[in-house]
């Protein structure tokens, strides 16, 4: 069955209005991803009907909450594949990484060890490491990649040592688009023994991902890209990992018994949890996926693999503009440059046209770095995009070279 | 498109594609890096004052057209002027950017920066017009460093 984009895009109200006088075009959801009205409902409804503090009072209320964010821990356990207590929620892809960098990577890398990343990773793949490294006088080693933005496997392979302690990479590149090969990159890995972190952020709106297939030990993302609220995320972790590692931030929640001299820990996933957590936001991620599972996965891929290519022919067309980021398997990503147009001016005029592109370097300045570029342009797509929308960036970028060239 | 044209007007693409300007210029002893972290621009500024004159002054870096061009056109505005001067015309500039509508007398000492008051209707953008500026007052004081824009 063709996926109807048409009818996607009446869940999404925001979509309908108009900006600048201009229907709005929302190219923007690899930043941030827009929400369907069930999944602001779902959020209203928590907050007027059941909500109170979890795991805590012996009333209703409290009852009602917390079966509230325990189903929504087992419909994410789900829809990626995991166990229920290997789900722990955080506050984005950004907090599962540093809870791994801290907790995982503090235990485990010393001095003279290596982090081993690659050059396409977005800043939260990076610094968390980066600090680690500095901490431990350990070394961070960055596996290289080539000019159309692709991970070189050998030079990666290559990289891994006795001293490597840890390989995070991401799934799909925000600034360029590169889907890695996350299964033969897990597999090289540990091969060697070396456990993996992968960066799901971008990965997990556009396709099914299932991290026992994956094989990885850490997967990391946000609700935010889901089509869930900011404000909540989700780190994967193998149980045993979980098991293992000490905790992250302590103190209420967390905990089976305190007293002065000694606490001892809740199991995983609750160890991680500390404090109230985002209650709504993961009642409202829980019924962001259950918005996606209704819907047909496979069909949600290829059309948004139809519009990457249709999108990629478009731009061609346009005169001076270069595509940064042509790998061959690539998520549905236009990064981008226009000779003699800084990307903040295409943004200014794009938005007066009432498109919302991203511009500047997406947290990913190595990236900028290797292709020699300050900054770019990018337009990002979701299920709920269409044919009309790169049509009207095309016209926009038309615009733009209207006023400088 | 109006306000696209008030912001992009013709002064400001022509410095955009031809800053004036462009390079350290000799006799330099004074300097000072701006970045503007939103966008990953850089600019540096670096100025020759003898006896409490700008006796020359040159910028370097890349940037969208508002911040080249803001650049291009301070170096003409500054060349030439007092120490004092030329911080009033830096708080003439930022008014003009980012307040209310500047009075006509105001106006007249911007001479040619006045084609940046489209810019106030684009608050964003505010930053990219007044980079250099504060990276030239930073330089004023004597101090070689760094400012940015956040």
């Amino acid at each position: 069955m063709r996926f109807d984009a048409e009818r996607v895009r009446k869940d999404f109200p925001i979509l309908g209005q108009t900006v600048h006088g201009k229907p709005l075009v929302f190219l923007d959801s690899a930043a941030s991803a827009q929400k369907p009205q069930c999944v602001i409902d779902a959020i209203s409804r928590f907050y007027a009907h059941d909500y109170a503090n979890i795991h805590r009072g012996v009333y209703e209320l409290s009852v009602r909450a917390t079966a509230a964010v325990e189903q929504a821990r087992e419909k994410i356990a789900r829809f990626i594949g995991a166990a229920v207590n290997e789900i722990v929620f955080v506050r984005n892809a950004t907090e599962a990484i540093n809870l791994v960098a801290a907790s995982f990577g503090r235990e485990h890398v010393g001095e003279g060890d290596e982090v081993l990343i690659t050059h396409m990773e977005h800043h939260a793949n990076i610094v968390p490491w980066q600090r680690l490294c500095q901490e431990k006088r350990a070394v961070l080693r960055v596996a290289p990649i080539d000019d159309r933005g692709q991970l070189l496997l050998d030079a990666f392979e290559e990289m891994i040592t006795t001293r490597t302690k840890i390989a995070a990479v991401t799934h799909v590149s925000n600034a360029l688009g590169t889907i890695n090969p996350v299964e033969e990159i897990t597999r090289i890995a540990h091969a060697r023994g070396v456990p993996v972190l992968l960066d799901g952020a971008q990965a997990v709106p556009h396709g099914r991902v299932d991290v026992h297939a994956l094989d990885c030990d850490f997967y990391a993302f946000s609700g935010h890209k889901l089509f869930g609220p900011s404000g909540i995320g989700v780190l994967y972790a193998k149980a045993a990992r979980l098991e293992a590692m000490p905790p992250y931030m302590s103190g209420g929640e967390m905990i089976l018994s305190v007293t002065f001299e000694n606490t001892i820990y809740k199991e995983p996933p609750y160890k991680f949890e500390a404090g109230t957590p985002d209650l709504a936001g993961a009642v409202g991620l829980g019924a962001a996926i259950d918005y996606l599972r209704a819907q047909d996965l496979d069909a949600v891929a290829t059309h948004e693999r139809e519009l990457l290519a249709y999108a990629s022919d478009a731009l061609a067309e346009i005169p001076d503009l270069r595509l940064i980021g042509t790998a061959e398997h690539k998520a549905a990503v236009l990064s981008f440059v226009l000779d003699g147009v800084h990307p903040h001016d295409i943004g200014t005029i794009l938005d007066r046209e009432g498109i919302c592109v991203r511009t500047g370097h997406h947290c990913a300045q190595p990236v900028m770095q290797r292709f020699g570029i300050p900054a770019t342009a990018r337009a990002s797509l979701a299920l709920y995009n269409t044919r009309d929308d790169i049509d009207a960036l095309v016209a926009g970028l038309h615009r733009v070279r209207e006023v400088f060239v | 498109m109006s306000d696209l044209r008030e912001l992009y007007q013709s002064v400001i693409l022509d410095h955009n594609k031809k800053p004036r300007n462009f390079g350290e210029p000799p006799g330099s002893n004074r300097s000072a890096q701006g970045h503007n972290p939103l966008c990953g621009d850089h600019v540096t500024v670096y100025l020759a004052v003898v006896d409490g004159v700008i006796e020359d002054v040159g910028f370097e870096g890349r940037g969208c057209a508002i911040s080249t061009a803001s650049a291009s056109l301070m170096t003409e505005a500054i060349k030439g002027r007092s120490l004092e001067e030329a911080e009033k015309i830096f708080e003439g500039f930022h008014a003009l950017v980012t307040g209310p509508a500047v009075s006509a007398v105001d106006a007249r000492a911007l001479g040619k920066l006045t084609v940046f008051a489209g810019v106030r209707e684009f608050p964003m953008r505010v930053k990219c017009a007044t980079l250099c500026w504060h990276t030239m007052h930073t330089a004023l004081e004597g101090r070689d460093k760094s400012v940015t824009t956040e």
